[in-house]
């Protein structure tokens, strides 16, 4: 599912209207908090909503510079909210760095909330203005509410005591007050949030609800609403049922603590911090489900290798990392190819190469997951296309690792991670199941004979009598496992690890055709572009384009399906964060013929680029 | 089975694969499995409870040459590998077989994460002082000069201790033993396999293709009389013809001195009494330098600790929160 509430009605309205808010301010002003504030807010209305989350590598810059600062992108409203906007109609902008950074992702025209009370000589030449850009027409053609918000908020707290520094923290609160009112919202759920994320009588409880209402009331006495974009908040219709905000990954803590569950087996996820894939072993360590725990090992390789140490003693060993990591990852995974032990290995992608761009997403990681080991090593990539999707693509990980005996690969990235979406809670119960069969004694056991159908070879737990036996990543005789230098044999045994993976084709047959079945294009992307992708198919289909749209989820094995959708389109375009990866491997492989639209600027596309370079493809002629 | 029956004795031999064992005639690898067989055959260890994990080179074979479980993994990471497989069952019983590049060199890092975490488990650390299965490179427990392929003109760099190491990082039973010296060896991987925790074995291992005899000095029969000292917990440090030498603490306590009681005869009370549990002296026992002083053999240190598949088990036990509880924790909307 899409996680998308107003996308489940079978008409989309296209744009019927949406936001965008943009807050940005250094690292430690609360932007991320103050926009996962509205992105609830917008949830709980039953909008449809996107998120951006883009912060710095580091983790808290000198004040008021450039590159400390932070900023959320949310965009709710009514249609299809797919991707979080390519530009926002509302920056609310902290300090002069964070107007800098930011201004030219806001629409002309568009909204500037600004703390003048930061914009003293100190702070412009800091961000680099020789100038005031309040003062000198910069802004010109915008609309600009400027209030002293750090004044304001000072005076609003002042009665708690907190003195200046702390009070002055709460000028997120205050801007989140402002930002509710100007959509009709009141601010009774964030001050239901605060009692309870800080206790009722806590000083900041106090002090940060007196920073709200005091922005939500500055709102309405200066009658800002009158000549700025105040937009009504409609509500759209989305499936009933218990729904949450969810990241990326969220989604895929959940997704993993479930898949073992529903395969009866205790989970360790094996890992080593990394930008941006850490928070996938926070929430797991933190929730404390039962039979899942994490294990921090001292380096990457030890965490894969652990991994596989948990596999090899009859649990599910999962690893967690980033390009930098999944490098250092490698040859241990070559291993569990080599084993055959199942293995979940999440490669949360971030722009490279080396240290690269550690916040900032890209899809560059394709190649390596496929084709980067040493040796023929098949190896199955999985990629969801939202955060949502995120839960169901590592449950299906884990009942494809186990059914076939294989590590699986997740490739999400570093947009997927942080953003969220609305998500309803699914009834686990009602999930498919796919508990883990050990084998007990066999008489006369030969560990690598395999099941005919999934060629998966038997799995047994160390302990179980009568089954003793020894693996390795030598090459082992194709019935006995035992060491084996025939060159038959590892000729055998290099097509059989081949078959097994391609055969896992018919677990992902069903690639669901966004549009008709045929047409004069097809968009092809995966991961997490879906969101642009799918709404630039519909602007062009809007303007009679004959227009489908698919998102792959496995990409490796590739579906014989794909070539049959192909072929019944004239023209096929590859979209992809990375210099054409998956267009090149679709074009040997299937498409040869295909075109690709790339970006690698570490951003997610914007819908109006992928538009201009989708039109262009067409008047060259498909 | 009848009721009655005893369950059949298992012998040493029992504790062997079907496979060919293929290491170099006359290797000290062959002593040193035979030493794990009878290890196991004196404690009866069950097989099936038994698994034998090893990295990447001559030592690393081992595994196949067991009839217990096996994983034969990759350079350096056997001791990953262990730490998931006891947290996920810590009633397995696991050996690590590692030799010292493995352990020493491409496997630093795991090895002091081991001991820091007390995993419970043994390591075997094959000391041959070379890289043997790649044809002979100096290793780094190989003495500075050596000759080797990789370095002709004699190595520039000083050699790891693996037993200081093991000490710095932690580690709560570190032990040596010589390949050839079974009598000895079996007794002291018999400790190893009762201690709980990490407990570190290094043997010293004759390569007898690419570091011949580089362990003379102290193995040779004619010298390991005196050049030995086999380590009893709460028993005098003696060695020597007849015990008449002793090992005391300098006067400055910097280091370890030889007494020669034949000369020395009333310093006898000065006379160490081997404490296992003391750190101190374990360091100077395992830094005792080989060109003035006896080799120390034995249980150099032992003490007790928490172990790591402890802990994670019994935090794992505590884990109580159903998924369907925590997916709905939070701020959830109802539609």
């Amino acid at each position: 599912m899409d996680g998308n509430p107003s996308t489940k009605n079978s008409q989309i309205k296209m744009d019927k209207w949406s936001t965008t808010v943009r807050f940005a301010g250094d690292s430690g002003d609360g932007m991320q908090l103050t926009g996962g504030r509205l992105t609830f807010e917008a949830a709980i209305s039953g909008m449809g909503l996107a998120t951006f989350p883009d912060y710095p590598a580091e983790i808290r810059a000198p004040a008021g510079t450039t590159f400390g600062v932070s900023s959320f992108q949310v965009r709710f409203g009514e249609g299809l909210i797919a991707s979080s906007g390519d530009h926002a109609d509302i920056l609310v902008a902290m300090n002069p760095a964070a107007l800098k950074m930011n201004i030219k992702e806001v629409i002309p025209g568009g909204l500037i909330i600004i703390d003048n009370g930061s914009f003293n000589d100190r702070g412009i030449r800091k961000a680099g203005y020789s100038n005031n850009p309040i003062e000198d027409n910069s802004l010109s053609g915008m609309q600009l509410i400027s209030a002293d918000i750090s004044n304001l908020t000072i005076e609003a707290v002042k009665d708690f005591g907190l003195g200046q520094k702390d009070g002055i923290r709460c000028r997120n609160m205050w801007t989140l007050g402002l930002i509710l009112w100007l959509f009709s919202k009141n601010t009774k759920q964030t001050e239901d949030w605060l009692i309870k994320k800080f206790g009722k009588d806590n000083i900041l409880t106090k002090a940060n609800i007196a920073a709200l209402k005091a922005g939500s009331a500055y709102a309405e006495n200066t009658e800002i609403s009158n000549d700025i974009l105040r937009k009504e908040v409609p509500q759209a219709k989305p499936l009933p049922g218990k729904w949450r905000a969810i990241t990326g990954a969220e989604a895929i803590a959940f997704g993993l603590a479930t898949g073992a569950n529903h395969a009866n087996l205790k989970m360790t996820l094996c890992s080593y911090p990394i930008t941006p894939a850490s928070p996938i072993m926070h929430y797991l360590a933190n929730y404390e489900i039962e039979n899942i725990g994490i294990y921090q090992a001292e380096d990457e390789i030890a965490a894969c290798c652990a991994a596989i140490g948990v596999s090899y003693a009859g649990g599910l060993g999962v690893t967690s990392s980033s390009g930098p990591g999944i490098s250092l990852k490698t040859e241990a995974i070559g291993l569990a190819i080599s084993v055959e032990l199942p293995l979940i290995i999440v490669n949360s992608q971030r722009a490279g190469p080396s240290t690269g761009l550690p916040t900032r997403a890209e899809q560059s990681d394709l190649m390596q997951a496929i084709y980067g080991r040493h040796g023929e090593a098949p190896l199955v990539v999985l990629a969801p296309k939202s955060p949502a999707d995120c839960f169901n693509i590592s449950h299906k990980a884990i009942k494809i690792a186990i059914k076939y005996m294989t590590p699986v690969m997740i490739l999400s990235d570093a947009y997927l991670t942080n953003a969220s979406e609305p998500w309803l809670i699914p009834d686990i119960e009602k999930i498919e199941k796919f508990p883990a069969k050990f084998a007990n004694f066999i008489e006369n056991y030969q560990p690598f004979e395999r099941d005919p159908k999934t060629l998966a070879r038997k799995w047994v737990k160390p302990g179980t009598k009568g089954m003793e036996h020894r693996i390795g990543g030598l090459e082992k005789d194709s019935i006995s496992g035992n060491i084996s230098y025939d060159p038959d044999n590892h000729a055998k045994m290099t097509n059989l690890r081949n078959q097994k993976i391609q055969n896992i084709e018919k677990e992902f047959s069903d690639i669901p055709i966004n549009g008709l079945d045929n047409g004069d294009i097809l968009l092809i992307g995966w991961g997490s572009t879906n969101g642009p992708i799918s709404e630039v198919k519909e602007l062009l289909k809007n303007e009679n384009i004959k227009i489908s749209h698919i998102q792959l989820n496995c990409l490796w094995p590739l579906s014989s399906k794909l070539k049959e959708i192909i072929t019944k389109f004239k023209s096929t375009i590859v979209i992809e964060m990375n210099d054409g990866q998956l267009y090149n491997l679709l074009r040997t492989e299937i498409a040869p013929k295909a075109n690709s639209i790339t970006q690698v600027s570490g951003k997610p596309f914007r819908v109006s680029y992928l538009k201009e370079k989708i039109l262009n493809i067409l008047k060259d002629g498909i | 089975m009848g009721i009655n029956e005893k369950p059949a004795q298992l012998k040493p031999n029992d504790y062997a694969s079907d496979q060919e064992v293929r290491w170099c005639p006359g290797c000290g690898d062959y002593a040193i499995l035979n030493a794990v067989k009878r290890t196991l055959a004196d404690h009866q260890a069950d097989k099936a409870n038994t698994v034998f994990v090893s990295g990447i080179g001559c030592s690393s074979r081992l595994p196949y040459y067991m009839s217990t479980y096996g994983f034969h993994t990759i350079h350096g990471r056997a001791p990953a590998f262990a730490t998931g497989i006891k947290i996920t069952n810590p009633e397995l019983d696991v050996w690590v077989i590692t030799g010292d590049g493995d352990s020493l060199s491409i496997g630093g890092n795991h090895f002091i994460h081991l001991f820091r975490r007390n995993l419970n488990c043994q390591i075997l650390l094959f000391n041959n002082e070379i890289y043997g299965l790649t044809k002979g490179q100096a290793s780094p427990a190989s003495r500075t000069g050596t000759i080797s392929p990789s370095t002709p003109k004699g190595s520039l760099e000083s050699p790891l201790s693996a037993c200081e190491l093991a000490l710095s990082s932690g580690a709560t039973f570190v032990a040596r033993g010589v390949d050839t010296a079974i009598k000895q060896l079996v007794p002291t991987l018999s400790k190893a396999k009762e201690h709980s925790g990490t407990a570190l074995v290094e043997i010293f291992q004759n390569c007898i293709v690419y570091n011949d005899n580089v362990f003379n000095s102290f193995t040779e029969k004619s010298a390991a009389i005196e050049r030995q000292i086999h380590l009893e917990n709460g028993k005098p440090m003696l060695f020597g013809e007849d015990n008449t030498k002793g090992l005391s603490l300098s006067a400055d306590h910097s280091k370890l001195e030889v007494i020669d009681l034949k000369i020395n005869k009333k310093e006898e009370s000065k006379i160490l009494i081997h404490d296992e549990s003391n750190k101190i002296i374990a360091y100077l026992l395992s830094q005792m330098n080989q060109s003035t002083m006896p080799i120390a053999l034995g249980v150099l240190y032992s003490t007790e600790k928490p172990t790591l598949d402890s802990y994670y088990t019994h935090r794992i036990e505590e884990h109580k929160n159903k998924i369907s509880n925590i997916m709905e924790k939070g701020q959830t909307w109802t539609i």
